[in-house]
């Protein structure tokens, strides 16, 4: 001992004081400080669209904004109320095929199938999901990794809906621009409506539903209920992404429910930074287009989304978002001890 | 309802764990405005008699009458819904959150909203109201300090004030006063004194007895989930099944 030693100190910046949500600003500059966050991610996503180059990648920015919906809601989900969900991909199924069903046995448009699909496959999830819900953690990821496989193997089996082929032929949406700003838009409000509501006095009890379900419950509040609605709510946005994707492409097929919707969500959601719901769109910001260059490999793009997720949790567990945040947020400096 | 009424009855209600029974065929009744103490070795069966009374734990048998409602076979949710609320021997607060944001979900509760209509403020001012209530220092900043950073006393008042933000008609304290120093204990008594001035029916499953004894009029003593003895305290301490229980089978007079 004796010896001179550094260590790192890290101190909150002064706009951080605040009181609970009412944050004191006191200047411009510091105005621009906290919303300039905020600002960067609706504006880079809204201009987005016209900075990628060409067709090829405009497309690319229609699946990072499919991708990221299904990463944001996973996070809620997991993060937020202990469900750890697997199945992503049930969702993208259940939304894909109601919709691309309507349009193809009724003839409805677009803008009618999708809002349905929406809407009726979240519930149907739902209902699907209900007998999971008393189980937590790792029972339950087990369980709900099983929806689309067993989905899956029923179509296969039976034939129904195209059976393995699929139906194609579906209307498809009115251009790439309605396509990428549908999507995008969609992103956006879910990201900070999600932000907004696990804020709320329902986000607590939200979160108490992941380690306090016996405070949820010795309040006289029904556990299984919320955890419901919890799923609803990711149903919805899920459900959204598989009807968009069934007009994207004007096709319907064993591929909605590819076990890469259900890993790639998650492997977003580490490296963006669990329970920040924005930063699992970041993640899938830069998965997204690795998975592109990746794409020679096809089926193995799998292994990688794996490898990824062990690295990050082993090495960096609070992922991106969770980092640059704290970086944003507090000054950090060395001491002498 | 008049003071005095029967309010909570419990009938026979049994319960095994494999080939352990826990509780067997215990019965009880409360009064309003009765303050009951259950004590009993541990592992005696007073934490799982609650679990049975609350709904949080299923029974093989026997029944629980409260309010004027056969409660036997509801759910843990439906019976707090109800105006029966516990606290938790293993408190799980939200560490990350101040504590007086631990109330929130409680007083999002339905019932909760339906008891506070009229009550001024949001319910953060309505948490922090209920949390000065039960002794956090609104001066001192408490009720905003982080969960994860109170001292034990604090946490165990926590857990009661979460009960108060039900608006309960009876309170069922388990083990409130463990693992707290003394002059915690001291500062907790007037707050159920109070509470029971106020009206509110309390049952309380204690170690300390010297301390129980100050405030309950009634007493239950458990013995490998049996009932062996009921009355108030003093006449309950004398009883020689008692003293057994506590003391061992060589202790003579």
């Amino acid at each position: 001992m004796g010896e001179m030693t550094e260590r790192k100190k890290r101190i909150d910046r002064g706009v951080k004081v605040r009181s609970d949500t009412i944050y004191a600003v006191s200047s411009p500059k510091e105005l621009i400080y906290l919303s300039a966050p905020r600002l960067c991610l609706i504006f880079g996503l809204l201009l987005l669209p016209l900075i990628v180059p060409g067709l090829y990648w405009q497309r690319v920015v229609c699946l990072f904004g499919i991708y990221a919906l299904l990463a944001v809601g996973l996070d809620f989900m997991a993060n937020y109320t202990g469900l750890n969900c697997l199945g992503m991909a049930f969702f993208v199924g259940t939304g894909g095929y109601i919709s691309g069903m309507l349009n193809a046995t009724f003839e409805l448009p677009v803008a009618i199938s999708i809002p349905i699909g929406t809407v009726v496959g979240a519930l149907l999830c739902t209902f699907a999901f209900l007998p999971t819900l008393p189980l937590k953690g790792v029972y339950f990821a087990v369980i709900s990794f099983m929806y689309p496989l067993v989905f899956a193997r029923i179509i296969a089996a039976t034939g129904i809906f195209g059976g393995t082929d699929g139906i194609a032929g579906l209307s498809i949406l009115p251009n790439i621009w309605v396509s990428q700003y549908l999507i995008l838009g969609v992103l956006l409000i879910c990201t900070f409506g999600l932000r907004r509501l696990v804020n709320e006095d329902i986000g607590l009890v939200f979160r108490g539903l992941k380690d306090n379900d016996q405070t949820i419950r010795a309040s006289g509040m029904n556990i299984i209920f919320y955890k419901a609605l919890a799923v609803f709510i990711t149903a919805l946005m899920g459900c959204f992404a598989g009807a968009y994707l069934s007009h994207l492409y004007g096709w319907v097929g064993l591929s909605l429910l590819a076990m890469d919707f259900s890993i790639f969500p998650l492997a977003a959601v580490v490296i963006g930074g669990p329970g920040t719901i924005a930063g699992p769109l970041i993640g899938a910001l830069i998965l997204v287009p690795a998975s592109e260059m990746l794409r020679a490999f096809a089926g193995l793009r799998i292994i990688f989304y794996s490898i990824l997720i062990v690295l990050f949790i082993l090495f960096w567990s609070e992922g991106l978002l969770n980092w640059a945040r704290r970086k944003y947020e507090q000054f950090e400096y060395l001491v002498r001890i | 309802m008049e003071k005095g009424e029967v309010f909570l009855q419990v009938r026979g209600v049994a319960k095994s764990f494999g080939g352990v029974r826990a509780v067997s065929g215990v019965s009880f009744e409360l009064r309003k405005g009765d303050i009951l103490g259950i004590i009993g070795p541990n592992g005696s069966g007073k934490t799982t008699l609650v679990n049975l009374t609350t709904g949080f734990a299923k029974k093989d048998s026997g029944e629980v009458i409260f309010d004027g409602k056969n409660i036997s076979k509801w759910p843990a949710h439906k019976i707090a819904a109800a105006g029966l609320a516990r606290t938790f021997q293993v408190m799980r607060p939200y560490h990350t959150l101040p504590a007086y944001k631990n109330l929130i979900p409680t007083l999002y509760s339905p019932r909760a909203r339906q008891n506070a209509e009229g009550k001024l403020g949001d319910r953060d001012a309505v948490a922090i109201d209920i949390l000065e209530e039960v002794g956090f220092e609104r001066d001192a900043y408490v009720p905003y300090k982080m969960a994860g950073s109170l001292p034990l006393g604090y946490l165990k008042r926590l857990e009661l004030a979460r009960c108060l933000a039900m608006y309960p008609k009876l309170i069922i304290c388990d083990e409130v006063f463990s693992g707290l120093s003394m002059a915690e204990i001291a500062s907790m008594i007037p707050l159920l004194e109070r509470l029971q001035m106020n009206g509110m029916t309390l049952i309380m499953i204690e170690h300390r007895l010297k301390e129980l004894f100050q405030i309950a009029n009634r007493v239950l003593v458990l013995n490998f989930g049996t009932k062996i003895a009921e009355g108030i305290p003093e006449e309950v301490m004398k009883k020689k099944e008692v003293r057994k229980a506590y003391l061992g089978e060589e202790w003579e007079e």
